[in-house]
């Protein structure tokens, strides 16, 4: 039998990478997730409640948009899965609809999240709405700045978003702010993790409530193309939940090759960059162990993207696994090139794709793709969040 | 000798201390070691700074962001540390930080440079147990280096006597739920009966309790459950903005230690 590259080991691991390296603090919470979450989801009154809210709140599925007029520009067949279409907007939502629902199950009567382009964030606070359970979540001071639109949304579904001023004031951060919010409140608590990061059994529970995106892929590219395998999956990567989730029913199938695509920011080696799987090295950071970016000296150094959703100075241990092995391949893309990708997609295909996804987009020149392979980009999330943004880089987008 | 454990068997009510190495100026260290001492703390904990301290709320975090940005790293703090002994000749003193920056280092050098210039043991709150176990408990029982172990008001029965085999040095109580500097306890009998059943364990290692110890009045109630207890932040915040941070130090304990 090939080996899996899905599943990590029972104390978490991918290969070297993930583990939980948490405070003795943490250590009950993470436990009580870790000895219960398979049996939950696996219970058949929670997964006919969780197809339900994905398909009649989430909009689920999503469509396989074939984009001919960017396919004929890249010479190959492009096919974009529609995540912006879930939902909020993004496909942050299939995470927070199943955690909520965990939650639930566990007991807990209160939410706290962390957030960095706001996505995150605000499809907490809509589950959390959906629910009726207080939300609090934590976001960098910088990122409140960028992502007005989406903090607007937060309050307007009743969360409390806590301005995260240390460090870098960003996603990082603002995730160490949620973790130390855990700790002080371990009883009633549940942490939604917005990304495939994070102790054990995080990065697992994460990814398999994404998975949901590649699984509704192969039956979408069966119907379009008469096989349920395209030659390229495309997506973009911070911490890398929707990479995860557009990888994960791909991850077993080796003639499909699964593309990461990170954030250059100003250039890899400009000194201003998130391209954590060429800048980073192994370490811990939020209790995994994976790539980081660290000076010599171990400490975590700031990233930079123009994107928020991307500033992340790690990546899951999944996707730091699946790089070293060589079963994906990392690809990155400048501020600048993400931000023509932008105005590509929308001229080419009326489609106004988010920052961070646009980062997946721009990558397709990059891919050698040819006139009979099928590429499907998993196009993450829409646009608006970032207007301001775009208005700010109009030179660059026309 | 084991200046850990003749600490807790010549000595009642200790006071451990908690200072962030490099703050508040890169050289502060060893001053600050000797004048804590000196007024009377019978433990030292110098804390390793790290960018992204989860455990710790701000005022630690802000030290530590200051000791940083002072230049401080584990070279440079091992060839302070290198006067240790001459400054200090008696009291335990231990490491205490998060794992990352131990790792890059080396764990094993780590450990080497630790015992060669004194120190008596780690704290690496986010060194898990079964890692601790498997792979870093005989590195650290090579180099004569004693783990110190955190408990928390969840923490269970099972667990804690696990935790209490492992040990060599002492059990750290954390006073309640929240990072270090937490504020005074909202629930006081949950807390008492916290205090009073770990007590009642009758286990192998003292404890000294932690997290929101600030001033004389707490010490003193700690000092009723165990065998003493630990300030960081209140310490910290005593070093703030001050003209010479030894006295300032100084002047701390002995408000804590005198009757």
């Amino acid at each position: 039998m090939t080996p899996s590259y899905q599943q990590p080991t029972a104390r978490g691991y991918y290969g070297e990478f993930g583990g939980a390296f948490i405070p003795e603090m943490l250590y009950p919470n993470v436990e009580e997730l870790r000895t219960r979450y398979l049996e939950i989801m696996a219970d058949p009154d929670f997964q006919i409640e969780l197809q339900q809210l994905l398909r009649d709140y989430v909009g689920r599925p999503t469509p396989l948009f074939e984009a001919t007029r960017l396919s004929e520009k890249y010479g190959t067949r492009i096919f974009l899965k529609r995540e912006d279409l879930c939902h909020t907007g993004a496909h942050k939502i299939n995470n927070t609809v199943g955690q909520i629902l965990l939650a639930q199950r566990l007991g807990k009567t209160r939410i706290i999240a962390e957030t960095g382009a706001g996505q995150h964030g605000v499809a907490t606070a809509t589950v959390c709405a959906l629910m009726g359970l207080p939300c609090v979540v934590y976001m960098g001071a910088t990122d409140i700045e960028r992502q007005a639109p989406n903090v607007a949304r937060m309050r307007l579904l009743g969360a409390e978003v806590r301005r995260v001023t240390s460090g870098s004031q960003t996603l990082k951060d603002a995730t160490n702010e949620a973790i130390r919010d855990w700790i002080a409140n371990p009883v009633d608590t549940h942490y939604i993790i917005g990304s495939v990061v994070g102790p054990h059994p995080y990065p697992d529970l994460v990814a398999r409530l994404q998975a949901v995106i590649s699984e509704e892929m192969r039956k979408q590219l069966l119907e379009k193309t008469g096989s349920e395998l395209p030659d390229f999956v495309v997506a973009c990567v911070g911490g890398g939940s929707n990479a995860a989730g557009a990888f994960y029913h791909f991850l077993d199938e080796p003639s499909v090759r699964l593309i990461a695509v990170e954030a250059a920011g100003h250039g890899i080696h400009s000194g201003h960059s998130a391209a954590t799987s060429v800048l980073g090295t192994p370490g811990i950071i939020h209790g995994s162990r994976t790539l980081l970016m660290q000076d010599e000296h171990g400490q975590i150094t700031e990233p930079y993207s123009l994107s928020a959703g991307l500033d992340y100075p790690g990546i899951g241990p999944l996707h730091a696994y699946l790089g070293a092995v060589g079963r994906s391949e990392f690809l990155s893309i400048t501020d600048d090139e993400a931000l023509a990708a932008v105005s590509e997609l929308s001229r080419l295909e009326g489609i106004i794709p988010a920052l961070e996804t646009a980062h997946a987009l721009a990558a397709l020149g990059q891919l050698g793709a040819g006139p009979d392979d099928v590429v499907v980009v998993n196009l993450s999330g829409r646009g608006d969040k970032d207007l301001d943004t775009y208005l700010k880089n109009m030179d660059k987008l026309v | 000798m084991d200046r850990i454990k003749h600490a807790f068997a010549s000595k009642h009510n200790l006071l451990n201390t908690y200072f962030t190495a490099g703050y508040p100026s890169l050289h502060d260290t060893l001053p600050l070691a000797e004048a804590l001492v000196g007024a009377g703390a019978d433990i030292l904990e110098i804390g390793m700074p790290f960018s992204d301290p989860l455990a710790d709320g701000p005022v630690i975090q802000g030290s530590s962001t200051v000791a940083l940005a002072n230049g401080m790293n584990l070279p440079v703090l091992f060839a302070q540390l290198q006067g240790l002994r001459a400054a200090v000749p008696d009291a335990p003193v231990l490491l205490m930080g998060y794992l990352n920056p131990v790792m890059q280092f080396g764990v094993e050098e780590f450990c080497r440079q630790a015992a060669a210039v004194g120190v008596d043991g780690l704290i690496l709150p986010d060194l898990p147990l079964d890692e601790y176990e498997e792979t870093y408990q005989p590195i650290f029982q090579k180099h004569g280096l004693k783990a110190v172990f955190l408990i928390t008001p969840q923490t269970s029965a099972e667990r804690i006597r696990r935790l209490d085999d492992l040990s060599e040095a002492f059990l750290y109580l954390v006073s309640g739920p929240g990072t270090t500097g937490g504020t005074t306890p909202t629930d006081v009998p949950a807390q008492q009966e916290y205090f009073e059943r770990i007590a009642g364990m009758k286990l192998r290692n003292p404890r000294l309790i932690g997290f929101g110890i600030a001033n004389k009045s707490g010490f003193d109630q700690a000092c009723q459950h165990a065998e003493g207890a630990i300030i960081g932040s209140a310490l910290i915040q005593a070093l703030k903005d001050v003209d010479d941070a030894p006295a300032a130090a100084a002047r701390f304990v002995r408000g804590i230690k005198q009757a």
